[in-house]
């Protein structure tokens, strides 16, 4: 596979630089509900990555045939096409993930990294780099995700993907699990930190505060 | 009477869209910067929602659901797969005629809420509403109830994000958790602090 710049652009810009969940603010809501555990969150990112990049791909072979009063319902008919085959794939395979990961599935419909990417490059670029731009956004969702639910499930319950890896207190153990990690607020409180280190990392990304606190007057440093 | 009570207070305060489930969540983070147009947000989705969630509840019981066309003489047929693309399929339609309904008589309601409208059909948590609605078998009357219930809490809830930015604005953040970091963190303080209602058995 021979990658050229514009495709490897759109390959890594979306793991820091651009992340669609740190940065664009997309698809938040998925990220917060499935992360505490991490099987739930490598399926979920899976099945994301999966539909994102083959949507795009669809929506830009077909994008200078699709008028642009239509555009927003001839996307959500081959997302939700492509969500449908999902769902059943784990339905028939990964019944038990399927279950606990309820209707955030077919949520992926109206997560908003698919509908983002496919409005904001898909439709002005061609298939292949479309289908990178889709993976590559994919993949910087799946790191924000397997991040946080790395952390929630590790110091919430002690085991990583169900293995025990901190022995609890209650099996003989030394480890005194966290259960506020395991309530969904934690998830909001990780994703803030770690947009707070990736901003301390790359400054650029940071926003402008709207009323700048004005030095005191006469004691700057000094006490009153 | 006690039941439909019940469970509307559940889906306001308990099972509350947007800070136990996290449903909505891209418009609630991006659009909370101002207590007005988080208003007519919320407005728009209770709105939407009542009116969602019932509709679909009719398509999946009387053609969709297994065994569902037997009025039609096809009792063996389960159309339950193609529920995601009805559910979306109805949601879109709907948004599109309540929009040509309230421009043509409620100029006054359409202006206000003109530009949030259409941004209601790709919100996570009218998709949702119908999807538990299926999901936990709610009969018309409870998935009416869900319906408003559903759509208020997250209207609730974005009204009172609005509050807390407004006022966050003057305070000293760190720069790098200026704006969306400090938003995150006040959103999983509040969903902690609707976690209280967990409790709750009326």
């Amino acid at each position: 596979m021979n990658l050229n710049a514009e495709s490897k652009k759109v390959l890594v810009e979306p793991l820091v630089d651009n992340n669609p969940i740190t940065l664009q603010v997309l698809g938040i809501c998925s990220a917060l509900a499935v992360t505490s555990q991490l099987s739930t969150a490598l399926i979920m990112s899976l099945a994301l990555t999966a539909v994102t990049a083959f949507s795009s791909a669809g929506i830009a072979a077909i994008r200078n045939h699709i008028p642009s009063s239509v555009r927003i319902i001839a996307q959500m008919v081959i997302i939700a096409s492509l969500v449908i085959v999902v769902d059943q794939v784990l339905k028939a395979f990964a019944y038990e993930i399927s279950k606990k990961l309820s209707v955030f599935v077919g949520l992926i419909i109206t997560n908003c990294i698919v509908m983002g990417r496919a409005e904001a490059y898909a439709m002005k670029n061609p298939p292949w780099e479309s289908f990178l731009d889709g993976i590559g956004n994919g993949l910087g969702y799946s790191l924000i995700l397997v991040t946080v639910a790395v952390f929630r499930e590790l110091f919430g319950s002690g085991k990583l993907l169900g293995f025990e890896i901190l022995p609890l207190l209650k099996d003989g153990g030394w480890y005194v699990p966290n259960g506020l990690l395991l309530l969904p607020p934690s998830a909001f409180f990780l994703i803030g930190l770690i947009i707070w280190g990736v901003r301390t990392w790359k400054p650029k990304q940071r926003e402008k505060n709207d009323f700048a606190i004005m030095p005191a007057h006469g004691d700057v440093g000094g006490a009153h | 009477m006690e039941a439909m009570i019940n469970l509307f207070i559940k889906s306001v305060f308990i099972e509350n869209m947007a800070l136990s489930f996290f449903l909505g969540m891209c418009t609630f983070i991006a659009v909370s910067k101002k207590i007005e147009t988080a208003v007519g947000l919320g407005i728009a989705v209770t709105i939407v929602q009542t009116l969602t969630v019932p509709a679909n509840n009719l398509i999946y019981g009387y053609l969709l659901k297994e065994g569902a066309l037997a009025w039609a003489g096809m009792g063996d047929v389960d159309l339950s797969f193609i529920a995601l693309m009805a559910c979306i399929g109805v949601i879109a339609a709907l948004v599109q005629i309540l929009e040509m309904v309230l421009d043509k008589f409620f100029p006054a309601l359409y202006n206000a809420l003109g530009i949030f409208l259409p941004l209601i059909t790709v919100n996570c948590a009218i998709l949702a509403g119908s999807l538990f609605m299926i999901e936990r078998d709610y009969n018309f009357q409870e998935s009416v109830v869900y319906g408003v219930g559903s759509g208020f809490g997250w209207a609730l809830a974005i009204v009172l994000m609005a509050g807390g930015r407004e006022k966050l604005k003057y305070s000293d953040v760190p720069p790098g958790l200026q704006g969306l970091g400090i938003t995150f963190i006040t959103a999983g303080l509040m969903a902690l602090g609707f976690m209280a209602f967990s409790g709750i058995q009326l």
